[in-house]
C-alpha cells in the first residue's frame, strides 16, 4: 500500500513537471513563431527603396516608408523632450521629498496613468489638441505619447533614485550643499546608467505604439516634418498597410514590422545590457 | 527614514542657525525655489490626469444624456441612425478579456513556477527574458501576425477540430472566417502572460528558502513542496498578478482591433466577430463626423477608463497588502 502510495506521488511529480516544460513551450512558441514569421516575410520584402522612398501611388509598385520611420523618430523625439525631463524631476521629488498629499496624489496619478489604456490617451489628445487646431497634427501625437512616456518614467526614476544609499546624499550635505544642488548632482547625476535604463524602455514602449497615433498625428502618405500636419509614423503605416487588399503594400507591412520589431526589441536589449553592465550607479542591484 | 528626517532637521537646524548670523542665507533660499517648482511639476502631473477624466465626460455627456440607460442595456450600436449602445461592445471586450485570462493564468503560473523552481539559473535568466521579450513585441506585430498567420490557422485547423470534437456547445457553431472572438482572445492570452509571469516570479521570490527546504525535508515531492510553500501562501498575490493581466488586457487595441472583425454583435459562437470598446475607438473615431458619434466613442471610452481603473486599484490594493504582509 505504502509502495504504491509512494509511486502515486513521484508519478504526480512527473506528470506536473512535464505539465511545467508544457507550459513553457506554450509560451515562448508563440514569441518565436511571431519573430520568425516576420523574419522571414521581413526579410524578403526589405530593400534599400524601404528607407530612401515614400510610397508610390495606388496601384503602382515599389515605393517605401522613409517618410514614416523619419515621422516615427520626430513624434517619439518630441515626446520624448517632453516627458523625460518632466518624469525625472517628478521621480526626483517622489524618491527625496516622497511626502505629504501632493506625492501621495502624484504617486495615485501615475499607477492610474500606467493602466489607462492608451487609446483613451489617444482620444484626450484628440480632444486637447486636434479639436482646438482644427486638424490631426504631429504635436498631438507627441502629446499622446509623452503621457505614456511619463508615468513610466516616474515610476522607474523614483525606483532608482531610492537605490542611492542615505550616506551619499548625507555626505552632500554634509559638505554644505544646498540640497537641491545634492539632488540633481549628486544623487541623480550619480544614477544616470540606471535613468537610462529607464527611459529607453519608456521610449521602446512609445515607438510601438499605434492606437493613440491614429486619430491623432493621424498618417500621411507624403513627406512631412511639420508640427501642426498629419505625419506618418511607421506603426500607423504599417497598419495601413496591413489591412489594405493591395499585396503590395501587404509585402511592405511586413518590412516595416521588421524595421520596428528591430527597432523596439532593440532599444529594449541595449536597456537591459546597461542594467547588466553598470551597477546602477551606486545602488547595487541584486 | 525616521533617522534620516532627525538627521537631516539637525543638518538644516544647524544651517540655519549660522545663517542667522552670516551670510547663508541663499541657500535656503535656493531649495525652497527649487521644491515648490518640482511641486508645481508635479502638481501638472495631477493636472493631466484630472484633464483627462474632465474633458472624457465633458465630451460623452451628450450622448448619456441623449441615449440615458439606452446606452449600457440596448444592443444596438449603429453610427448612421445614431443609434448607441455600449453594451455589445462591453460584452465584446469582457468576453475577449475573460477567455484570455481563463488560457493565460494558469500558464502563466506555472511558466513562472518552472522558471524560478525547477530551472537552473543561467537557463531561468534566458527563459525569463524571453517572456519578458513578448510584452515588448509592438501590439501592431502581434495584430499582423493575427491576420495573416493565426486567423488562417484558426479557420483551417483549430475551427475544424473543435466543432468535430465540440460541435454540441453553442460557443464552436456557425462558421468561421478566422477573424472573430477565437482569435482576438488567442492574441490577448498571449499578451497578457508576460505580465502575470513576472509578477507571480516576484511574489513566489518572497517564499523563504528555509520553507521549501522544510518541506522537502519532510519528505514531499518537488511538486508537493511547491503546491505548499509556494502557491497555496502566495494565493493573493496569484489573484493580484492575475487581475493585473486583466487590466491590460481589457485596454489592449490594435491586436484586437485587427483580428476581431469589429461587428458590434453578440453572439454566442466564438468564432463570430464582434468588437471591444477598444477596438470600435480605433476604428471609428477618425471617420466620426457627428457630433453624436464622437460623443458616442467618448462615451465608450469612459466606460473603458473607469473598468480600467477600477480593476487596476483592485489589483494594486492586493499586491500592496500582499507585499506589506510578507514584509
Amino acid at each position: 500500500m505504502r509502495e504504491w502510495h509512494l509511486k502515486y506521488r513521484k508519478l504526480k511529480n512527473i506528470v506536473f513537471h512535464m505539465a511545467l516544460v508544457f507550459a513553457a513551450c506554450a509560451v515562448i512558441i508563440p514569441l518565436f513563431m511571431v519573430i520568425q514569421y516576420v523574419m522571414i516575410k521581413g526579410f524578403n520584402s526589405l530593400n534599400w527603396d524601404f528607407f530612401t522612398q515614400i510610397p508610390k501611388p495606388v496601384g503602382e509598385v515599389g515605393g517605401g516608408m522613409k517618410h514614416a520611420i523619419i515621422g516615427t523618430f520626430i513624434i517619439v523625439g518630441l515626446a520624448g523632450s517632453f516627458a523625460i525631463p518632466l518624469g525625472i524631476i517628478c521621480g526626483a521629488y517622489l524618491s527625496e521629498y516622497g511626502r505629504g498629499k501632493i506625492a501621495a496624489l502624484l504617486r495615485l496619478s501615475t499607477d492610474v496613468l500606467t493602466g489607462i489604456p492608451s487609446i483613451v490617451i489617444g482620444i484626450f489628445a484628440y480632444l486637447l489638441v486636434v479639436v482646438p487646431l482644427k486638424q490631426f497634427s504631429t504635436l498631438a501625437g507627441a502629446l499622446a505619447l509623452s503621457i505614456i512616456i511619463l508615468p513610466v518614467v516616474i515610476r522607474s526614476t523614483e525606483e532608482i533614485l531610492k537605490l542611492v544609499p542615505r550616506h551619499i546624499r548625507e555626505a552632500g550635505l554634509a559638505l554644505g550643499l544646498p540640497r537641491w544642488k545634492m539632488i540633481f548632482f549628486i544623487v541623480i547625476k550619480g544614477s544616470r546608467s540606471g535613468l537610462i535604463t529607464g527611459v529607453i524602455l519608456a521610449i521602446s514602449r512609445a515607438a510601438g505604439e499605434t492606437a493613440p497615433l491614429l486619430f491623432t498625428s493621424f498618417g500621411n502618405m507624403y513627406y512631412s516634418t511639420s508640427l501642426t500636419n498629419p505625419i506618418a509614423s511607421l506603426p500607423v503605416q504599417i497598419y495601413t498597410y496591413a489591412i489594405s487588399p493591395f499585396d503590395d503594400w501587404q509585402r511592405q507591412a511586413w518590412a516595416g514590422a521588421l524595421v520596428l520589431i528591430i527597432l523596439v526589441l532593440g532599444l529594449n536589449l541595449i536597456s537591459r545590457l546597461i542594467m547588466n553592465r553598470q551597477q546602477l550607479g551606486f545602488g547595487r542591484r541584486k | 527614514m525616521k533617522s534620516e528626517s532627525t538627521l537631516k532637521n539637525t543638518i538644516s537646524g544647524s544651517l540655519s542657525q549660522r545663517e542667522a548670523s552670516v551670510f547663508n542665507w541663499a541657500p535656503q533660499k535656493q531649495d525652497q525655489f527649487v521644491f515648490a517648482s518640482m511641486r508645481v511639476l508635479s502638481s501638472f502631473v495631477i493636472l493631466i490626469l484630472v484633464a483627462l477624466m474632465v474633458m472624457l465626460i465633458k465630451t460623452a455627456w451628450p450622448v448619456l444624456v441623449d441615449q440615458g440607460t439606452n446606452f449600457f442595456t440596448q444592443s444596438i450600436w449603429n453610427p448612421v441612425d445614431e443609434e448607441f449602445s455600449a453594451l455589445p461592445l462591453i460584452y465584446g471586450t469582457m468576453i475577449t478579456t475573460f477567455i484570455a485570462v481563463i488560457i493565460a493564468a494558469p500558464i502563466s503560473i506555472m511558466v513562472a513556477l518552472f522558471v524560478n523552481e525547477v530551472l537552473t539559473p543561467k537557463l531561468a535568466k534566458l527563459v525569463g527574458l524571453f517572456v519578458e521579450m513578448i510584452a515588448a513585441v509592438p501590439s501592431i506585430v502581434f495584430g499582423l501576425w493575427g491576420i495573416f498567420y493565426l486567423g488562417p490557422f484558426i479557420k483551417n485547423t483549430l475551427a475544424p477540430f473543435l466543432k468535430e470534437h465540440f460541435g454540441y456547445l453553442p460557443l464552436f457553431q456557425g462558421p468561421s472566417f478566422g477573424i472573430g472572438v477565437l482569435t482576438a482572445s488567442l492574441i490577448l492570452s498571449v499578451m497578457i502572460t508576460p505580465t502575470i509571469t513576472s509578477i507571480c516570479r516576484e511574489v513566489f521570490k518572497t517564499v523563504p528558502a528555509m520553507r521549501k527546504e522544510g518541506a522537502l525535508g519532510l519528505g514531499a515531492t518537488k511538486f508537493e513542496m511547491m503546491l505548499l510553500t509556494i502557491v497555496r501562501p502566495s494565493f493573493s498575490g496569484i489573484v493580484g498578478a492575475i487581475v493585473l493581466g486583466t487590466g491590460r488586457a481589457l485596454g489592449e487595441t490594435m491586436a484586437v482591433a485587427m483580428v476581431i472583425g469589429n461587428q458590434p454583435q453578440i453572439k454566442a459562437s466564438l468564432f463570430a466577430p464582434a468588437a471591444t470598446m477598444a477596438s470600435i475607438i480605433a476604428n471609428e473615431y477618425a471617420e466620426a463626423d457627428s457630433e453624436m458619434h464622437i460623443a458616442a466613442l467618448c462615451g465608450v471610452g469612459l466606460v473603458l477608463f473607469v473598468l480600467t481603473l477600477i480593476v487596476n486599484l483592485v489589483a494594486r490594493s492586493i499586491v500592496w497588502n500582499y507585499n506589506r504582509s510578507s514584509k
